[in-house]
């Protein structure tokens, strides 16, 4: 079952392969991770999307939580959170699916941040739900290039995790 | 008052009431090892080589409870400690290192000397940090110390680039450290915690079984006073031998792939198992899905990573063994009555439990001609004073160790359990010994593993440390040829040490002394002889080349599928 957790971190030196080598040495999966600074400085706060049956996934959260640099470990599976990723997408279209990429991008809200006489790119945010529908529409027109953020994530209503 | 970096480190040490370091010089050191050269009231001792230094701080750090320090210099001389830091690292042991580096100028230049001991020393350290800025490392030094020693105690590393060592600033070192993202449970719940009394006290056949976490927590005195107020059997791992007395007849002794053929039944047959300090480590579960299939599992332990690993509980504990053991001992005060209905409803299970220790004793037969291992052991026991404290190294005579010391005390066993490091047993002996001068310290190794850090005989002659090397010379590396004649056929490929050393030459090559017994009743007079001597003494038996460690649980068996005797 997928899972997407976030860690609160100290930013200090090296934690970012702290956190990943705790992946890649006790074997767990990350399908994506994306990581930036909080609103305190201080802290960064990383998005992990991650699977595993329930004794791994118990497993992946104590062993978050066991790395000296880590504050807090969230996770949003329960339907508490809410996810979004964006997609940059490089599309090469002609004629008549010119029109077509245009009216996909329209009904995703998405955007065209690039034009040539051969093809588009396109910005799309969502939840990886929607970023994978549209990917899959846009594969048949001509999909060239595709660079995903990975999801991030924050709580539901008024709480604040920090 | 302005300081320099290496200035600042010692009187960090000293604050932190280290009075004795291990450390082996270099470039990247050299400005500490100035330093060192007129610091008054911390001790250095100077071993043969890195590794040896930083097992000897491990040695230190078991037989002490206090935290173990080595000095390394950059490249070579980290990679060399990094065997004792995982050696530590397995088996929960407090120790920080300190290490040089390249000037932060240089770092990730491939400087000379430069290595990323922080990245190498990553899985196998319980933190690291690198030293960036000489106004850092007092806080650093602290926290290092901090974490080393708290919660789930393991080995920390500071590197620190030599332009820091250099650079002055001034020096305020923190009373008290708060770390936001570090902050172990050490109260267990007071629910659960009567809970799990209530759940063994209503037991027909409860086990407890203790690691390596009651020694490290210090509270082999509360966990003695709980299970004799219980009057319920305990078994022990490796890690946990001394933490309850193995003469008490109640011990089932050690557990696991050479435990007793009681422990392991018991194992099978609990319908309560209170684990207490102990990790569930494969070569104590055996096959994990017949593990204890009867039994409900409570499961104390600091480390929430420790429960729900790699077996199910169902009363889990996060908290530090003494406290929730002062509290059991508390709830199980205020249940007298439940107590006595305990005591009634065991007395089958006990009595199944004498029966298997009179069916298969720990056991091996004599010969008259040839000396026996285990035969050594016993006798090394009855010799030895009572507070003496033993190391060793890893193999058969590791195990045999365990079998037949008979261990009644915490502190007095050091052996590398997680990691199993040969080469461990004599400088783990040097650190305990540079610890407790007085007392008698003795290690037991195999003829392969003191070879590995046979170099440490100088360090002991120098320093005046007067360990007892033991050294169980059967010309083999035992532990693998008896893999080798169960499982592979007697094919002993590279296992046989055919080349005989003359330890004792080797003993006064190094200043030292050297006895050796070959036949069986040399053994008491070669002991005593050994024991008598002032200084380091080598004491080689020559014993029974084809000896196995017996009871053993084949690799991915069942616990009660011993192999009894072959
Ligand atoms: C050749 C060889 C053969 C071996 N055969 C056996 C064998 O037959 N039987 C055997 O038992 N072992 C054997 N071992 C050792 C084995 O590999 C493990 O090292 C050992 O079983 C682990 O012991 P432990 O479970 O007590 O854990 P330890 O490694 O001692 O871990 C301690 C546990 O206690 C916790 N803890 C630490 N401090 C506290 C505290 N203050 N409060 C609460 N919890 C705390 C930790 O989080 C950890 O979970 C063998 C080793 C070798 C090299
Ligand atoms: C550094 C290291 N290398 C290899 C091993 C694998 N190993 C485990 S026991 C053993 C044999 C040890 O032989 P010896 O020291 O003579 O002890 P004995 O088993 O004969 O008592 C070996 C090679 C190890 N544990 N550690
Ligand atoms: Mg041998």
């Amino acid at each position: 079952m997928k899972h997407t957790i976030s860690v609160l971190v100290e930013n200090e030196f090296g934690v970012l392969s702290r956190v990943a080598a705790l992946f890649s040495g006790r074997g767990f999966n990350i399908d994506s991770l994306s990581v930036a600074p909080t609103n305190d400085e201080c802290i960064s706060r990383m998005t992990l999307v991650t699977s595993g049956d329930e004794q791994v996934l118990e497993q992946i959260s104590k062993q978050l939580n066991k790395l000296i640099d880590v504050i807090k470990v969230i996770d949003f599976t329960d339907g508490s959170g809410i996810e979004r990723e964006m997609a940059l997408i490089k599309v090469t279209a002609e004629d008549e699916r010119r029109a077509e990429v245009l009216r996909i991008v329209d009904i995703f809200r998405a955007k065209i941040i690039d034009v040539t006489q051969k093809s588009y790119t396109i910005e799309a945010t969502g939840s990886p739900l929607k970023i994978d529908a549209i990917l899959e529409l846009l594969r048949p027109l001509g999909l060239k290039e595709l660079v995903r953020t990975g999801a991030v994530a924050i709580g539901r209503g008024a709480k604040v995790w920090n | 008052m302005k300081m320099s970096g290496a200035r600042i480190l010692f009187e960090c040490l000293k604050k932190e009431g280290v009075d004795l370091v291990f450390g082996y010089p270099g470039g990247t050191v050299i400005n500490i090892y100035d330093e060192l050269y007129n610091f008054k009231g911390i001790k250095h001792i100077l071993p043969r080589h890195e590794q040896a230094g930083t097992h000897a701080a491990d040695g230190y750090a078991r037989a002490t409870g206090k935290v173990g320090v080595m000095i390394a210099t950059s490249g070579p001389g980290a990679t060399n400690t990094v065997t004792g830091i995982a050696t530590a690292y397995m088996d929960s042991i407090p120790m920080v290192i300190i290490t040089g580096q390249v000037p932060t100028a240089l770092i990730g230049n491939d400087a000379f000397q430069e290595v990323d001991i922080v990245g190498v020393t990553r899985p196998c350290t319980k933190h690291s940090f690198l030293v960036k800025d000489v106004k850092d490392l007092a806080t650093i030094l602290k926290k290092a110390f901090y974490i080393a020693r708290t919660g789930r105690p393991g080995p920390v590393l500071v590197d620190i680039p030599k332009d820091v060592q250099i650079a002055q600033t001034e020096f305020h070192y923190p009373e008290t450290i708060e770390l936001r993202s570090y902050k172990p449970t050490v109260e267990g719940h007071p629910k659960q915690i009567e809970r799990a009394v209530e759940m063994l006290l209503a037991a027909k056949k409860p086990v407890v079984y203790v690691g390596g976490g009651v020694v490290l927590g210090n509270a082999a005195e509360e966990l003695t006073a709980f299970c004799r107020l219980l009057g319920v059997p305990v078994t022990t791992t490796l890690m946990g031998l001394g933490a309850f007395p193995e003469n008490d007849p109640n011990s089932l002794r050690m557990l696991g792939m050479h435990g007793t053929y009681y422990a392991n039944m018991a194992m099978t047959d609990t319908d309560v198992l209170l684990a207490v300090g102990a990790r569930f480590d494969d070569r104590v579960t055996g096959k994990l899905s017949t593990f204890a299939p009867h039994a409900k599992i409570i499961h104390i332990d600091v480390d929430p990573t420790s429960i729900k690993k790699n077996v199910r509980v169902d009363l889990p504990i996060v908290g530090d063994v003494k406290g929730v053991l002062v509290r059991m001992i508390k709830v199980a005060k205020a249940n007298a009555d439940k107590v006595a209905n305990l005591k009634e409803a065991m007395k089958p299970w006990l009595e199944e439990i004498a029966g298997w220790k009179a069916k298969h004793p720990l056991s091996y037969k004599h010969a008259a001609t040839v000396i026996k291992p285990q035969y050594v052991i016993e006798k090394l026991r009855e010799l030895s004073n009572p507070d003496a404290i033993v190391s060793t190294d890893v193999g058969q005579h590791q195990m045999w160790t365990a079998q037949f010391f008979g261990f009644t005390k915490p502190r007095t066993l050091l052996s590398s359990g997680g990691l199993g490091t040969m080469g461990y047993g004599l400088p783990a002996a040097m650190g305990a010994q540079a610890a407790f001068p007085e007392r008698q310290v003795i290690t037991i190794c195999g003829d392969g593993g003191v070879q590995m850090n046979i170099q440490e005989m100088a360090t002991l002659v120098q320093y005046r440390l007067p360990v007892k090397i033991v050294i169980l010379n059967n010309g083999f590396l035992g532990m693998v040829r008896q893999w080798q004649e169960l499982f592979f056929d007697k094919r002993y490929s590279q296992t046989c040490l055919d080349l005989p050393i003359d330890f004792i030459k080797l003993a006064e090559a190094y200043g030292a002394k050297g006895f050796q017994a070959t036949k069986p009743e040399d053994v008491e007079a070669v002991i005593r002889k050994g024991f008598a001597t002032e200084g380091p003494v080598i004491m080689e038996f020559k014993v029974a080349r084809e000896e196995k460690v017996l009871p053993m649980v084949p690799g991915g068996a069942s616990l009660n599928e011993m192999v009894l005797n072959a």
